[in-house]
Parts: structure tokens; sequence; C-alpha cells
């Protein structure tokens, strides 16, 4: 790339990446009369009505709780349950365990529709719509094959001997898991919960089916579902979404290599 | 059984159940309801066994036909797009310069945001009144305004557009890391050869980058192909389903209309595309993944 473009470059990718969110976010600082202005005004009014309203009137605060709820528990569930299932896929070898790696990929990909209908229908069976657990087992059906991914790829990374040790000096395999393991994973196993995490929390469509009661539903339902037929309250819908989408970025600004070696693990890596 | 074996079972197990339950059933419910009529609004109906009438409907459903001709524009687009943006935010990123970190951070930016609020953000963008997108494309001439969301032309490509924006940073980053495995020697070999920067580039980037833009554009297909959560927020299907794609056809059927027995006969064509589309994946990366994935 010639030399002189490369600032040229940056700018473009920058405004592109950066320009379009940051004008909704302005859009929650400005004065109801500064929304609709044309030509737009740029600097905002740092009127703080919209968030004020969005966080009494539009019930944020219980979309917030339900989603941190959620996205916790689908984390902390499909991790543990991850680990076990990635240390017995990366350290047996069974040729029943290489199918089920297999499965567990077609799972990733699977379009939600394809099985909408009947987990419904399950959690209807089960009286769990309308509920945490409910919502949180139809995550972990998609979460886990995910997480699933991610830390057989890092668990495979890490020495073997050390672990063999432990086994000849009369560890048992889940001691073994517990002492020598985990303590060397810790590094991918909080990759795996922070993508696990972004997942849940941005998930829209089994939270829009399963959780049809506003008292329960997610951040993403909330903001979908934003009242407002003929004129949307723009002001307080960018308020909310600033709120929602602000932990997420600060995550990702934070956790950037690690969030970068997660995507990548399952994919290039191999 | 050997004992290793059986303690490999007890670790999988709970995995196991989980997405047996949850993944497996379902997908092969989904199959048999196709050959039921059921109807949720009209329960006295039950469900009667139909054989392949739900499929023979569907074939010849003018809105299903259409919606599939829909989805695979919008897959082919889309994923051509965030390849092509892809490849030149990885080539940028891949070059040194002074706030290169910060520029990787900025990148990622729309992949973090979740997608029902870049939807939001969009059809603000997009407003006919007040959007940005108006302003910058007529200035003050209000009367030129359009309604993209509202035009059955140009809905699709807003749908498309926001797609790509929010995705094209995850295809970048996968070609970033194919494009760090390109050796500098073969860079510096060809520089002696006294090659131009284009030929570079045509000549050792592209044939070495080919499998990570390949699999790039795999995942990029897999994942447009579920697309929902755009179409939901930002057209409902509309203008005049221009933006119907198939998940979205599938869960007005099932959800709204209550049709279980037709909208799963979508449902399972949904998934043949992806099984299909799986497939190629599992050639491309699978294996490799396998050989090395099981042994340690």
């Amino acid at each position: 790339m010639k030399k002189a473009l490369l600032p040229f470059a940056i700018a473009v990718v920058l405004v592109y990446s950066l320009l379009p969110f940051l004008w909704f976010v302005l859009a929650s600082w400005k004065s109801p009369a500064q929304l609709t202005a044309i030509p737009p005004e740029i600097v905002p009014a740092f009127h703080w009505g919209f968030y004020r309203s969005a966080l009494t009137t539009y019930g944020l605060p219980g979309y917030i709780r339900n989603s941190v709820i959620v996205a916790t528990a689908t984390t902390v569930v499909s991790v543990a349950i991850g680990t076990l299932a990635a240390y017995a896929l990366t350290r047996f070898h069974f040729a029943w365990l290489r199918f089920y790696l297999v499965v567990l990929l077609c799972v990733s990909m699977f379009p939600q529709i394809a099985v909408a209908g009947p987990v419904w229908r399950i959690l209807d069976a089960l009286g769990w719509l309308n509920s945490y657990q409910g919502i949180v087992v139809a995550y972990i059906s998609f979460s886990l094959p995910l997480a699933i991914w991610i830390l057989a790829t890092f668990f495979k990374e890490l020495p073997y001997e050390i672990e063999e040790a432990a086994l000849i000096d009369g560890c048992s395999r889940p001691q073994a898991l517990r002492r020598v393991v985990l303590p060397l994973a810790a590094p991918g196993i909080f990759t795996a919960a922070i993508l696990v995490f972004i997942y849940a929390w941005n998930e829209f469509f089994f939270a829009l089916i399963v959780l049809t009661s506003p008292a329960l539903q997610t951040l993403p339902v909330g903001i979908a579902l934003f009242p407002g037929e003929y004129t949307m309250p723009w002001g307080e819908l960018a308020a909310a979404s600033t709120i929602a989408t602000l932990p997420l970025i600060a995550l990702t600004l934070f956790f950037q290599r690690r969030i970068i070696g997660g995507l990548s693990a399952g994919a290039v890596k191999g | 059984m050997k004992r290793s074996e059986r303690a490999a079972l007890w670790f999988v197990l709970p995995s196991v159940f989980l997405v047996g339950l949850f993944s497996i059933y379902p997908i092969l419910e989904s199959a048999r309801l196709s050959f039921y009529r059921m109807i949720l609004m009209l329960p006295w109906l039950g469900e009667k066994f139909v054989g392949l009438e739900n499929y023979r409907d569907l074939a010849t459903d003018p809105v299903a036909l259409d919606s599939l001709a829909i989805t695979l524009v919008f897959v082919g687009v889309s994923a051509a797009l965030e390849v092509l943006a892809g490849l030149g935010m990885a080539l940028l990123l891949n070059e040194s310069f002074r706030a290169r970190g910060l520029v990787r951070a900025a990148v990622l930016v729309p992949w973090a945001i979740p997608t029902v609020v870049s939807s939001q953000m969009w059809r603000y963008l997009f407003n006919d009144r007040y959007g940005l997108f108006n302003f910058l494309l007529f200035g003050r001439a209000t009367e030129r305004y359009l309604a993209p969301l509202a035009d059955a032309r140009l809905a699709p490509a807003a749908i498309v557009f926001a797609d790509v924006w929010k995705t094209s940073s995850f295809a970048a980053l996968i070609i970033l890391a194919g494009l760090q495995t390109i050796p500098d020697e073969l860079y510096e070999a060809a520089a002696v050869d006294g090659a131009t920067a284009w030929q570079k580039f045509r000549r050792v980037t592209l044939p070495l980058l080919k499998p990570a833009l390949l699999l790039a554009l795999l995942f990029r297909t897999i994942d447009a192909f579920k697309v929902f959560d755009l179409v939901f927020v930002m057209t409902q299907g509309g203008p005049a389903d221009a933006t119907n794609v198939l998940q979205f056809y599938g869960y007005k059927k099932i959800f709204a209309e209550g049709m279980i027995g037709y909208g799963s006969a979508i449902s399972v064509g949904v998934f043949c595309f992806s099984l299909v589309l799986s497939f190629f994946y599992i050639r491309l990366i699978g294996a490799r993944v396998l050989e090395k994935g099981t042994a340690r």
C-alpha cells in the first residue's frame, strides 16, 4: 500500500466503523428540537431528559436486570459444562468423540428457525416459557457448541506431560482437571466466557419467542419492541441503545486481544 | 467399555444431554411436524398426517419462492461485500503504523453492538425526514429525501448495507489472521525481483490468502443465512415482502400465524441449506481441526 494513501485509508475505516453509532449516541444527548433539525446539529445540548425517561417510563432498569441475569447464567452454565466436554474431547481419542465434535460443529451453524417451534413446545410443556431458566436452556444449546469449540482449541495447546505426571502420581481425572488443567487454561476459559456473554447479551430470536412478558424481557427485545408506531421516540431509543451497548464496547476494547484470539481460535488456528 | 472410555462419557454427558434435548431432538421434531397439518388457531383439526402436502404447497407458494430468492440474493451479495470490505480492513490492519491498536479496536466496535441496536440505529439514519443518510445525499433539499425502508427496491439494499457494516469486521479478523501467516521473505524476494505493490498483492498475497478468504466467505454465508434481527426491526419483511427472508417467513408462519406444519416445512428447508453449507465448512476446516483436535 502506498504510504501516502495510508492516512486516508485509516480515516475512511475510522469514519465507516465509528460514525454511524456515534451519531446515534449523540442523538441521545440532543434536545427534542435538535433531533429533527435540518440541517442536523452535530453538537448536542447534553440534555439528559431522554436517559431519564428511558429509565423511568420505558422500563429500562428491568430489561437491564433481565439481560444481566440471563447472560451471566448462560455464561456460567455453558462454560462449566463446556469445560468438562472440551477436556474429554482433547484428552481422549475415541471415534465417537470425534463424531460428537462434528455434530457440535453442525449444531453451531443451525439457523434458529430450524429448532424454534419444538424448543418452544418443550419449554411450554415444562412451564418454562417466560422464565429465566427457559431462556437460559434455549441459549445453552447454541452457546455450548461455541464454548466447547473455543475451549477445545485452548486445551489442545496445553502440555500434556504435567497432567500425565499428575495422573501417574495417583491423581484422578477430575482432580487432574481441577488442579492442573484449569489453572493453566484459565485464560482460555475467560475468553470463552467473554464470547458467550456477548453472544447471550445480544441474542434476540429466542428471547422474542420465549419471553413474551415485558417483566422478563431482555434488552434486545425491549429495544426491538420499543413502543411508538408513527413517531418513534428516537431520543429515548438512542439512550436505551447506548446503555445496552456501552458495556459491550467497554468489554470489547478492554479484552480486544482475547476476543480476537477466541474468534479466530475455532476458525484459523485449528 | 474401558475405564477411560467411561470417564470420557461422564465428562461429555451433560453437554450431550443439553445439545440433544434442545438442538437435535427439535430438528427431528421439526422434520416430523412438517408431515402434519397443524394450525394453532384451529386446534380442533388436531395433528393430521398429510404426507408431503406441506412441501408441495411450499414449492408452489409464490411468497415462499420469492422469500428463497430474496434470501439467496441477500446471502450472496452481503457475504461477498463483507469479504471484500474485510479484506480491505485486514490489509490496512496488517500495515504497521502508530495508532494500529486503536484502529483495530474501532473496527471491532460494529461487531460488539447488538444487532437489534444497530438495526434501530440504521432506521434512525435512514429516516425519511431527518436521517443523516438523506442529509448527506441531498443536503437541505428535503423534497428529494428518500424513504429507503419503505421502498421495495431500496429496502433490500439497506438491509444488506446494515449487515455489511455490522459483520465485515469479523471477516477482517479471519483474513488478518491469514495475512499474518504469510512470511515476510516472500515479499522481500518479490521486491528483489522488482515487483510492484500490485504485483505483490496479486502474485503473493492473494494466492496464499485464498484459504482464509474462502473461510471468511463460508462463515459469512452461513451466518447471513440466519438473518432475522435486521429484518424484524428495520422492515418486518416489507415493504410488499421485499425483505421477507426465509428465517423471518418461517417465524411469521409458526409464531404469528400458528401454521405449525407448514412453518416446519420451511424450517426443514432452511435447515437443509445450512447443512449443505456446514458440509463444505467441515470439508474445508473440520478435517484439519479433527486430526489435531482429538489427538493431542
